[in-house]
C-alpha cells in the first residue's frame, strides 16, 4: 500500500510517500523534517479537518466551527446537520451549538454572535 | 456640518484599523475609527474558515473570532467608533490638523479633525476587466470575495456548477466552501506554473475534494448569452497559448480569484505618493506616508497573506502615530531598495535608531533561499529561508546593532535581495 | 390595449420618437423585448455627439446629425442628462493626413459646422495637450461633445412616460396581424398591443420586424465595435474626443473622454452574422492599444477597468433608412441607424413626426405637455456642504453604496422608483458598479436594496432580465 501526500506543516510542501508493508511497518519518505513524517502518518490513519460553516438564525446567519478537527468521514453528515439548524435565540461567540457530535467528542461552536449582541 | 476632534483618526475598522487605534488609545491619546459597514471586523467577518491568529493568539481562530477578539477590545477601550460612515475625502491639512469628510445615513455628513491619520482601508479584488478575459458578458461571473460574502454572510448560493479562475487563497477557500455548500467545483485555472495560494489550502481545499488544478492554463473565452454556460480553457506553452489544445468546461458560475490591490483611491486623491509596484503608499521607516502625520498599515499598504502580520504592522503604525503626536519622530531617513528577485520591500525607508521591520515579496519559487540585506554593498545580514514563493510574504527584522556596523557609510542605501 | 402609435424598440431612436410624439394628443405604446430600455445597441454606444463634418449633405444621416447636434443644449436643460460640449479633434501625423483634414474641414464648413478650424501643430497641442508631440496638425470642432448614451435614453423615455407614453418591456414581437385600420401586435408572451400606426425602430432587429409586418425586405448587418473603458485615474484622460484620420488600412481607434470622467479607447468595427454576439476578443487588444498610444502616449492597458462590445445596425449603403413603408400600410421604417444615430436621434424624432403627418395622423399639441423631468440627486455632483443639506433632508443619501463612483443608497432607491429594477438598469442609471472595482463591494448591497424596494425575492433579482438571475439558491 503506497500513498502520496503534500506536507502542509510549512510552506516548503514536501512530497511525502507513505508505504505500508504491514501494520507495524509503515515508512514515510520525502520529508525534510520530522513534522512531515507525523503529518503523513496522521493523514493515512485518521485524517481530520476542522469544519467551518454557518447556521441559519432568525437574524441572518451565525458562523460556526468544530472545536477540534473531526474525522473526514463525518464531515458530510455534520454539514447536513449544521445546515438544518435554525437558531432562534441570541447566541454569543463560543456558545455550543451541537454538543459531542455523533459521539466523536467534537462540539460545534458559534464563532460569531447574533446581530446586536456584540455592541456594548 | 458637525465636527469631531481627535488626536488620531483611523480610516477603516478591519484588522489593521482596530490594532492601530488600540495602540494609540493605550498611550492616552484619543483615537477614532471611521468604518463604512455596520460592524467592526472588515473582510475577516466573511472569512469564516479557520487559520487566523496562530501568531497573535497562539491558537487557530476563524475570521469572525479574530475580529471579535479585537472588537471587544475596542469597545472596552475608549476608542470612538463611527459605523456606517464612509470617508469620502481627506482634505488639505489646516495647519497641522487633517480633515476627513465622512458620509453616513446615521450621523449625516460630518468632519473628523485629527492631528494624525492612519490609513487602514484594506484592499479590493482584481476583476475580469483587469485581466481581460474575452467572451460574452452573461450573469454568473463574480469575484471570489463577493461570492464569499454572499455565501457566508447572507447564505445565498450564486450557482451550482463552479469554475474558479486563479489559485489565490480566496479562490481555494471558496472551492472548499462551494463544495461544502452543495456545489460542484469543476476546476481551478491558474495562469502561473505554480499555485498562488499556500500549500495547506491546495491540499485541504482542492485535493480533499479531488478538484483539478490546471497550472499554466488560462480561461480563453467565456461562453453563454444570458447565464454563463461554459468556459474555454487553453494551456500555455512557454507562456504562449496553445490554442489547439483548448478544451471546454461546462459551468453556471465563474469565480475570479485573480489578485488583490490595495485600495488607495482616498490616498491618491489626498496627494499621497503611491508605489507603482503594489500600489500602496510610499512609507518611511515609521510607516508615515508622503503626507506629514498620515500613516498607513495593513492591506492598504501592501497585501498581506497573514492577518497576524497585519496586526503587528498596524500596532507599529499606531505606536509611530503616538510618537508623532509627541513630536518624537526624528530619526533621519535613508532609502531602501528591492534587490534581486524581490518584487517590493515595505517600508521604503529605514533609520539607524530603531529596530527595523521589513516585509518583502519574492518574484521566484525556490527552496533553501538566502535573504541578504546589504547597505552600500556591505552585507549586514543574511537569513536562510527554507522556501520562498511569490504568495508567501517574507519578514526580515534588523536590530540596531546590526545596522551599527555601517553607520560611517556616506549616503547609505539598504538593499534586500533573495539569492 | 389600443393605441394610435406603437413604437417598436426603446433604444435611442425609438425613445426620441416617443418623446417627440408625446407632445401631441396621441395614445402611444413604446415596446421593447428587453427588461429595460436602452439595453440593445444604445447601451454600448461610444457616447459621442458628433460635430457634423464626417460625411457630406447628400446623406440623410448627415443632415439629421447636424440638426440633432443643435438640439442637445435645450434637451439637456429639459432632461438633465450628463452631456458636455467638449469638442472633437481629428489628428494628423503625416502630410497625407493633413490633406484629409482639409477635406473634412471643407465638408464641415459646407455642412454649417459652427466654429470648425484647422489647427497647426502648436494649436492642436494647445487644444489637446495629451497628444503625442509628433502630431503635425489637425481639425478642431468645438461643437462636438460627449454624453452618457443610456442616461440620455432613460431621460427621453421618462419624459415620454410623464407625458402619457406607455412602456411595454419584455415584449418580444412574434406576429403582426393587419386588421381594419390597425395592427394587432402579438408578443411571444403576454397581451397583444393594437395600434393604427407602427414605427419600426428595432435597431439590430429592424429587418426582422419589417418582415413580420410584411414591409420592405432588407438586411441589417451587425457591425461589432469593441471598446475599452479606462479608470478615471488614468493620466491619459483627454479634453477632447480624438479621432485619427481614417486611413485605407484601418478605421483607427478613437480616444474618448466620457462625460462622467472615465475614458474609452475604441471602437473596432467588424461585420458579423450573429445579432446577439456581443462577445469581446483578445486579438484586437494589442492592436487597439498600440494605435491609441500613438495618438496619446500615456494610454496604458494597466488602466483598463472593463471591455464591452456593441453592435451597430448597419444597412448596405451606410445611410439611415427612415421612410414610410411602401408595402405595409401606416408603417414607418427607422432602420440602419448606426453612427451618428445618437447625435441624430432628436432630429429623427422630428423627421418621423413629419412622416406621420404625411400619413394623415392627426397631431394636435397637448395643453398639459411638460418637457421637463425631475432631476435626480447625484452625490458625486455636490460639495460636502451641499451634501450635508441633502443628507439632512433625506438620510439615505448619506449611505454611500458604491465607493468607486460615489453612489448613495438614495440614488439606487430613486433608480428603482423610476423603473430600473435589474442590476444593469440600476448600474446604468446610477453608475453603481461601473467603477474600478466593477461591483466587487457594492453588488450585494444593490441586490438587497432592489429586493427591499421591489419586493422581489433574492432569486428574482437579475443582471438584465429573465435568465440572468444572480443568485440561484439559499443554504
Amino acid at each position: 500500500m503506497k500513498k502520496e501526500y503534500i506536507c502542509i506543516a510549512c510552506p516548503v510542501g514536501c512530497h511525502l510517500v507513505l508505504e505500508e508493508k504491514s501494520k507495524d511497518d509503515i515508512k514515510v519518505t520525502g520529508n525534510r523534517c520530522s513534522r512531515g513524517e507525523s503529518y503523513a502518518r496522521e493523514e493515512y490513519s485518521e485524517p481530520k479537518r476542522t469544519v467551518t460553516a454557518t447556521c441559519s438564525a432568525d437574524n441572518g446567519r451565525i458562523p460556526v466551527k468544530t472545536n477540534r478537527p473531526i474525522l473526514k468521514e463525518h464531515i458530510d453528515s455534520l454539514l447536513k446537520e449544521i445546515y438544518s439548524i435554525n437558531i432562534d435565540t441570541l447566541v454569543e461567540r463560543g456558545d455550543v451549538i451541537i454538543k459531542n457530535y455523533a459521539d466523536t467528542g467534537v462540539d460545534v461552536v458559534a464563532t460569531g454572535s447574533s446581530a446586536g449582541k456584540i455592541k456594548s | 456640518m458637525k465636527e469631531y476632534f481627535f488626536d488620531c483618526a483611523v480610516i477603516g475598522g478591519g484588522a489593521a484599523g482596530m490594532a492601530a487605534a488600540l495602540e494609540v488609545e493605550k498611550s492616552g491619546f484619543r483615537a477614532v475609527i471611521v468604518e463604512r459597514e455596520n460592524t467592526l471586523g472588515g473582510i475577516l467577518l466573511q472569512c469564516i474558515h479557520n487559520g487566523f491568529g496562530l501568531h497573535e493568539f497562539k491558537e487557530e481562530l476563524s475570521g469572525p473570532e479574530y475580529a471579535g477578539n479585537f472588537s471587544e477590545m475596542i469597545y472596552a477601550s475608549g476608542v470612538k467608533v463611527f459605523l456606517e460612515s464612509t470617508v469620502m475625502e481627506i482634505g488639505e491639512a489646516q495647519g497641522k490638523i487633517h480633515e476627513l469628510y465622512c458620509y453616513s445615513a446615521v450621523y449625516g455628513v460630518f468632519t473628523v479633525k485629527a492631528k494624525s491619520v492612519i490609513l487602514a482601508m484594506g484592499c479590493r479584488e482584481r476583476n475580469r476587466g483587469n485581466i481581460g478575459i474575452p467572451g460574452t458578458r452573461p450573469a454568473g461571473i463574480m469575484t471570489a470575495g463577493l461570492a464569499q460574502r454572499l455565501v457566508n454572510i447572507d447564505g445565498y448560493i450564486p450557482g451550482k456548477e463552479i469554475v474558479i479562475v486563479g489559485s489565490g487563497d480566496i479562490g481555494l477557500i471558496m472551492a472548499r466552501r462551494m463544495t461544502w455548500s452543495g456545489c460542484k467545483v469543476h476546476a481551478v485555472i491558474e495562469i502561473q506554473p505554480y499555485p498562488s495560494g499556500i500549500t495547506r489550502n491546495i491540499v485541504q481545499c482542492l485535493e480533499d475534494f479531488s478538484i483539478p488544478l490546471y497550472l499554466s492554463h488560462i480561461v480563453s473565452s467565456i461562453n453563454g448569452k444570458d447565464r454563463i454556460e461554459s468556459v474555454d480553457v487553453t494551456p500555455l506553452r512557454d507562456g504562449i497559448a496553445d490554442e489547439e489544445k483548448t478544451f471546454r468546461i461546462g459551468c453556471d458560475t465563474l469565480l475570479l480569484s485573480v489578485g488583490l490591490v490595495p485600495e488607495n483611491e482616498l490616498s491618491r486623491k489626498a496627494g499621497i505618493r503611491l508605489n507603482p509596484q503594489g500600489s500602496g503608499p510610499f512609507v518611511d521607516s515609521y510607516l508615515m506616508t508622503s503626507r506629514d502625520g498620515i500613516f498607513a498599515c495593513g492591506n492598504v499598504l501592501h497585501v498581506h497573506d497573514l492577518v497576524d502580520f497585519v496586526t503587528k504592522e498596524s500596532r507599529t503604525a499606531g505606536a509611530n502615530a503616538v510618537k508623532y503626536l509627541k513630536s518624537a519622530l526624528s530619526a533621519r531617513q535613508y532609502k531602501v531598495v528591492s534587490g534581486s528577485n524581490v518584487r517590493y520591500v515595505v517600508p521604503q525607508k529605514f533609520n539607524f535608531e530603531d529596530v527595523s521591520q521589513f516585509y518583502l515579496r519574492s518574484m521566484i519559487v525556490k527552496n533553501d533561499a538566502q535573504i541578504e540585506v546589504k547597505i552600500n554593498n556591505h552585507l549586514i545580514k543574511s537569513v536562510k529561508q527554507n522556501h520562498v514563493q511569490p504568495s508567501e510574504m517574507i519578514s526580515v527584522s534588523l536590530k540596531k546593532e546590526e545596522l551599527a556596523k555601517v553607520t560611517s557609510v556616506n549616503d547609505p542605501e539598504l538593499e534586500i535581495s533573495i539569492i | 390595449m389600443k393605441y394610435d402609435v406603437a413604437i417598436i424598440g426603446a433604444g435611442v431612436s425609438g425613445a426620441a420618437v416617443a418623446r417627440t410624439l408625446s407632445r401631441y394628443n396621441l395614445k402611444i405604446a413604446l415596446i421593447d423585448k428587453e427588461a429595460d430600455v436602452s439595453f440593445g445597441t444604445s447601451k454600448a454606444n461610444s457616447g459621442i455627439i458628433h460635430a457634423g463634418f464626417h460625411t457630406g449633405r447628400k446623406y440623410l444621416k448627415s443632415r439629421l446629425e447636424i440638426q440633432g447636434n443643435l438640439m442637445f443644449d435645450e434637451l439637456q436643460r429639459e432632461l438633465g442628462f450628463p452631456f458636455r460640449r467638449c469638442g472633437v479633434i481629428v489628428v494628423a501625423f503625416e502630410e497625407e493626413d493633413l490633406r484629409h483634414v482639409q477635406d473634412l474641414y471643407r465638408q464641415g464648413v459646407d455642412n454649417g459646422v459652427i466654429g470648425i478650424e484647422i489647427c497647426s501643430r502648436e494649436r492642436i497641442l494647445a487644444v489637446e495637450p495629451k497628444l503625442n508631440p509628433d502630431v503635425i496638425g489637425g481639425l478642431h470642432a468645438p461643437n462636438g461633445g460627449i454624453i452618457e448614451p443610456y442616461r440620455f435614453v432613460f431621460s427621453l423615455v421618462e419624459s415620454a412616460r410623464k407625458n402619457g407614453v406607455e412602456l411595454h418591456l419584455n415584449f418580444r414581437v412574434k406576429e403582426a396581424v393587419r386588421k381594419s385600420g390597425y395592427y394587432e401586435i402579438i408578443p411571444e408572451r403576454g397581451q397583444p398591443v393594437e395600434a393604427a400606426y407602427v414605427i419600426n425602430a428595432a435597431g439590430i432587429f429592424a429587418d426582422e420586424i419589417s418582415r413580420i409586418f410584411r414591409a420592405e425586405s432588407f438586411k441589417i448587418i451587425p457591425r461589432k465595435g469593441e471598446e475599452y473603458l479606462l479608470d478615471r485615474m488614468s493620466p491619459a484622460f483627454p479634453n477632447k474626443v480624438i479621432f485619427p484620420v481614417p486611413s485605407a488600412r484601418s478605421k483607427g481607434t478613437l480616444v474618448i473622454p466620457t462625460v462622467e470622467g472615465t475614458m474609452m479607447v475604441g471602437p473596432t468595427a467588424v461585420e458579423i452574422d450573429d445579432k446577439e454576439d456581443t462577445s469581446t476578443s483578445s486579438e484586437n487588444l494589442h492592436m487597439i492599444f498600440d494605435f491609441a498610444r500613438r495618438i496619446v502616449p500615456s494610454i496604458s492597458q494597466k488602466d483598463i477597468i472593463t471591455s464591452f462590445a456593441g453592435l451597430r445596425p448597419a444597412l448596405e449603403g451606410g445611410d439611415f433608412y427612415i421612410d414610410i413603408s411602401e408595402k405595409a400600410e401606416n408603417f414607418i421604417q427607422v432602420a440602419g441607424i448606426q453612427s451618428p444615430g445618437l447625435t441624430a436621434a432628436p432630429a429623427i424624432g422630428e423627421y418621423v413626426k413629419d412622416l406621420l403627418k404625411k400619413l394623415d395622423c392627426k397631431l394636435t399639441e397637448k395643453k398639459e405637455y411638460d418637457p421637463f423631468i425631475e432631476k435626480v440627486i447625484q452625490m458625486r455632483d455636490h460639495t460636502h456642504f451641499e451634501s450635508d443639506e441633502i443628507v439632512r433632508g433625506n438620510a439615505v443619501y448619506g449611505n454611500i453604496v458604491c465607493r468607486c463612483e460615489k453612489v448613495s443608497e438614495g440614488e439606487i432607491i430613486e433608480a428603482v422608483k423610476r423603473g430600473h429594477t435589474t442590476l444593469d438598469g440600476v448600474k446604468f442609471f446610477t453608475r453603481t458598479g461601473m467603477g474600478r472595482c466593477q461591483g466587487g463591494f457594492c453588488t450585494y448591497k444593490a441586490i438587497r436594496i432592489i429586493m427591499r424596494e421591489t419586493g422581489l425575492t433574492f432569486d428574482q433579482v437579475t443582471k438584465r432580465g429573465e435568465g440572468t438571475e444572480i443568485l440561484k439558491s439559499h443554504l
